[in-house]
């Protein structure tokens, strides 16, 4: 996030995209709501689901999926219409504004409508609420960025951000909800195929001689592969042949998990370190049991960039060793000793390293001062509510990063799969309240799951009706890379012609589904877009759900 | 907002105009007690628990709803408040099940507390005592309306603060209970701010009955695992095992609220489907082994394979889920010892 929640709402109109705030990121869904019902602040919501949110929004404008940089593009256009861009920053902070201009300007609510279905009069009135709101600011979360043009739909929704001047602001900003606990402080750290720690590109000289002046050894300054990538190449010839994967499963989370599984069968050696024998780590040649989060001392670095601690509560089951252990081990059995004597001292090295840590070190953290990176300074302010604050809430306040925003305008492009009489729904993917991820950790626990017991498929009341599917009807759902057998769930939630899974259900995985299709830059799979078809399997209406499916 | 000067128990003190005698208090360290108050919820001004004497009025007031004026003189504890407080202790005893022994909120009861502070023995009110049902259905929420003291924190948290507005008061007088619309079985987001807010044993976590009584444990302050918000968890903790999660009000992001994951979510780190020991496969099965045997195995391969195929044949997931320094020391253990860059996390997913 550009931004931080200490000063979200001081924003007067949110734009929600791509993001089911309220489920996904609950406590950032309930201060927005809060801002709009105890400040009088304006909710604008793109998505294609009748999410929780667009109960409480201004408007709330329905694309079709994958079609989000026509919608930017169309929502830029009226801005600059209307006359509602801020001329002095476009001409002060950025450049690139005229070509991106060329490419915007084809996109009259006209053409927005045919592309996005969403009807011009809304597109027009939206655009207005963001364009004349004094601080304005925008959130989106995978929904956004989980396409094959997944970068673009992000590029247009910050030029709309540049073009209105909602940057570097309190109540402003490009904010990106990252998912997972500490997605954020993984790439902050640099495990990233062309990125050391703090986002320094491997290939540059000077940033190798960084780390290899801590480190004491050569590193390699050849870019790497992406996951996804890395399991493409698995099974080939020159491919990736023994693999060592710290708590993650990708065989829950891939998308297309047939070819996968093809693909993680093929290695001559795959290590999996985690707390259960996931779905990958039965493929395993060694499994190493590692530790919860309640098991260690460390950091996680949220959305906010906000680094907060860890801290052992309970000690891990048998002969479980925490994870900083095992790599140190192992990493001395394969020649290159590393010996820490406590976390905070990882941390202290780390700092040295990555230029955006450089003042975080537990001494700070365990005072609860609210510690943002960058952090170049240890000077300390407080907030207007009282809390300390040290490092940077608010990016980009007199620049940006790279000096001048780049404008980037890009035409929209269709998604790679498209309904057609074989596969006649779009299939969409993404979570609920109740689990989280592949489930490994929430299917494991009882309340939640005795709330949230079994896999489901959102559907369309009217597509419901045509082809003659009851509410809690058991039913297939096929792709061209495999099929699923779950319960259906008729609401008017998705929008006609399009279904929608969580993926948390190992019953009934929903990425056997989804397509192995990926944004060029960014490497993201398209979870959100793939055809499907649904058929009903003649195993009738199953009990109902006990709890409304989402309440309040 | 002008500043204005009062007199609380024969000091001066500097008040914000439009502040209440209970928020100078607070912020000057003066001890009123409440029940129904929290600053984060919309003023109730029902428990009558706060009252404070000021010169010059005929009777006791609130001093939670009443605003600071000009000079005002405030005593809050005369001989006359503290009857005052008495009498409504020994009311809502008079209609409370007194069943301390098996309530999960003992030791961290205000009821329990205040009875104790004004030292309340014996009870002058011992009439006929409310018969409500408890109502625990739902896997999370135990809602035992017996032990109500009706402040409406509940209600006032999950309208206001949550916006779902699950639950309501309904009924009047001796009758009158809290309850959801058509008296249904609780379903909501179960977020238990409720029961983070019931100032006694009304409300309490299903998952918690009977495992511990709240001085047996441990307190540890970490971070929720879970979704990228980050919100701060406070780990009951009784003998190695996590009991119960709360969270803090001060200083923390989500200002003692979260969702049912957080809250509720970390029955996992107990699961007796919990990996202990490394294993390696055998003949095709996944075996128990020791960790010597694992790490010199497993280092043994990967030099194996990077010698027979080049370093850019091996590779290595980091996880979004683990904390930054074992992230820092995966990627360092890939780019010295694999001496590849073939290094990613699941962000992207
Ligand atoms: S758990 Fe949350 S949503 Fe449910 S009644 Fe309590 S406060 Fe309201
Ligand atoms: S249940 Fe608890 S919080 Fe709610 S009104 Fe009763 S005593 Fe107050
Ligand atoms: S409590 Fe809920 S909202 Fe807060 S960090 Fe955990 S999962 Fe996210
Ligand atoms: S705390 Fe003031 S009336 Fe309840």
């Amino acid at each position: 996030m550009s931004n931080s929640l200490h000063d979200l709402d001081e924003a007067d109109v949110f734009l929600v995209t791509g993001s089911n705030t309220t489920e996904a990121h609950p406590i950032i869904g309930m201060q927005i709501w809060q801002a709009v019902r105890h400040k009088n602040k304006k909710l604008i919501v793109i998505d294609p689901r009748k999410i929780e949110l667009t109960k409480y929004a201004a408007m709330h404008l329905r694309q079709r999926p994958g079609t989000d940089v026509a919608v930017f593009n169309g929502l830029a256009r009226v801005i600059m219409e209307e006359g509602l861009a801020d001329l002095d920053f476009i001409k002060d902070r950025t450049e690139g504004f005229e070509e991106a201009k060329e490419v915007i300007m084809k996109y009259t609510p006209e053409v927005v409508e045919k592309i996005s279905g969403i009807p011009k009069e809304q597109l027009i009135e939206a655009a207005r609420i963001y364009g004349k709101a004094e601080r304005a600011s925008i959130y989106w979360a995978m929904g956004s960025t989980q396409h094959i043009n997944g970068v673009r739909g992000v590029h247009s929704i910050v030029n709309l951000a540049m073009l209105t001047g909602n940057i570097g602001k309190p109540g402003t900003g490009v904010n990106p909800l990252r998912g997972q606990n500490n997605v954020q402080g993984a790439c902050d750290m640099g495990c990233l195929p062309n990125q050391f720690p703090g986002y320094k590109p491997v290939n540059v000289p000077e940033n190798v001689e960084r780390v290899e002046k801590v480190w004491g050894v050569k590193v390699p300054a050849k870019p790497g592969l992406t996951l996804t990538e890395m399991v493409n190449s698995m099974g080939k010839e020159g491919g990736i042949k023994g693999l060592y994967i710290m708590g993650e499963n990708p065989m829950m989370s891939d998308p297309d998990l047939n070819h996968a599984k093809e693909s993680f069968d093929s290695l001559e050696f795959l290590v999996v370190q985690d707390i259960f024998l996931t779905e990958t780590a039965e493929l395993a040649h060694v499994v190493l049991p590692a530790t919860s989060f309640a098991e260690k001392e460390g950091t996680f670095t949220n959305t906010e960039r906000r680094i907060q601690r860890v801290k052992k509560a309970v000690n891990p089951p048998g002969e479980a060793w925490e994870d900083t252990k095992i790599i140190c081990a192992l990493s001395k059995e394969m020649g290159y000793p590393m010996e820490y004597p406590s976390a905070s001292k990882v941390m202290d090295e780390l700092a040295s390293v990555t230029p955006i840590y450089e003042c975080v070190s537990y001494e700070y953290l365990d005072k609860g001062i609210a510690v943002h990176w960058p952090c170049n300074s240890c000077s300390i302010d407080r907030t207007s509510c009282g809390t300390l604050i040290m490092g940077t809430p608010v990016l980009h306040e007199e620049k940006f990063t790279r000096g001048a925003g780049k404008f980037m305008a890009f035409e929209f492009q269709p998604s790679t799969e498209w309904p057609d009489d074989e596969y006649p729904l779009i299939l969409t993917t993404g979570r609920n309240l109740w689990h989280w991820h592949g489930g490994s950790q929430t299917r494991k626990v009882s309340s939640l799951n005795e709330r949230s017991p079994e896999p489901y498929m959102e559907l369309n009341a009217a597509d419901a009706k045509k082809m003659g599917i009851r509410d809690s009807e058991e039913v297939r759902v096929s792709s061209r890379r495999g099929e699923i057998t779950l319960k259906a769930v008729v609401s008017d939630r998705p929008t006609p012609g399009v279904v929608f899974i969580p993926w948390h259900y190992k019953e009934a995985a929903a990425n056997i589904l989804t397509i192995n299709a990926l944004d060029p830059q960014a490497k993201i799979p398209e979870y959100k877009v793939c055809s499907v078809k649904v058929e009903k399997t003649g195993g009738g209406q199953k009990e109902a759900n006990r709890y409304s499916h989402y309440p309040g | 907002m002008g500043k204005l000067n009062i007199k609380i128990n024969g000091k001066d003190f500097e008040a914000e105009e439009g502040s209440t005698i209970l928020d100078v208090a607070r912020a000057n360290g003066i001890h009123i007690p409440t029940l129904c108050h929290h600053p984060q919820l919309s003023i109730h001004g029902g428990c009558r628990i706060c009252m404070v004497e000021v010169k010059g009025l005929p009777k006791p007031v609130t001093s939670c709803t009443t605003p600071v004026t000009k000079d005002m003189d405030v005593q809050t504890d005369t001989p006359v408040v503290i009857k005052q407080r008495e009498t409504v202790l020994e009311l809502l005893l008079s209609d409370h099940p007194l069943e301390c022994p098996i309530c999960d909120a003992a030791g961290q009861c205000k009821l329990q507390d205040l009875t104790h502070e004004y030292k309340i023995k014996g009870n002058r009110f011992n009439g006929e005592k409310r018969k409500v049902p408890v109502e625990e259905v739902n896997p999370f929420i135990r809602r035992d309306y017996q032990r109500c003291i009706q402040c409406g924190r509940c209600t006032r948290v999950c309208d206001e603060v949550r916006g779902i507005g699950a639950i309501q008061f309904a009924n009047r007088g001796f009758n009158t209970k809290v309850s959801t619309a058509g008296d249904k079985v609780l379903d909501c987001i179960f977020c238990g701010s409720c029961i983070q807010q019931c100032p006694v044993g009304a409300l309490t976590e299903k998952p918690s009955k009977f495992k511990y009584r709240p001085w047996e444990t441990k307190q540890v302050e970490t971070t929720c695992g879970y979704c990228g918000v980050g919100c701060s968890l406070t780990l009951h903790v009784k003998k190695n095992e996590i009991v119960r999660v709360t969270s803090r009000e001060d200083g923390t992001l989500n200002k003692g609220n979260l969702c049912v994951k957080g809250r509720y979510g970390y029955e996992f780190v107990h699961s007796d489907k919990r990996l202990t020991k490394p294993l390696i496969r055998k003949n095709g099965v996944l075996t128990p082994s020791s960790w010597e045997e694992a790490l010199s195995y497993t280092a043994r391969k990967f030099k194996e394979i990077k010698q027979r195929y080049g370093p850019d044949s091996l590779g290595g997931f980091s996880s979004a889920k683990c904390t930054n320094e074992e992230n820092y020391l995966f990627q360092k253990f890939v780019r010295i010892n694999f001496e590849t860059n073939n290094l990613d996390h699941c962000a992207r997913l």
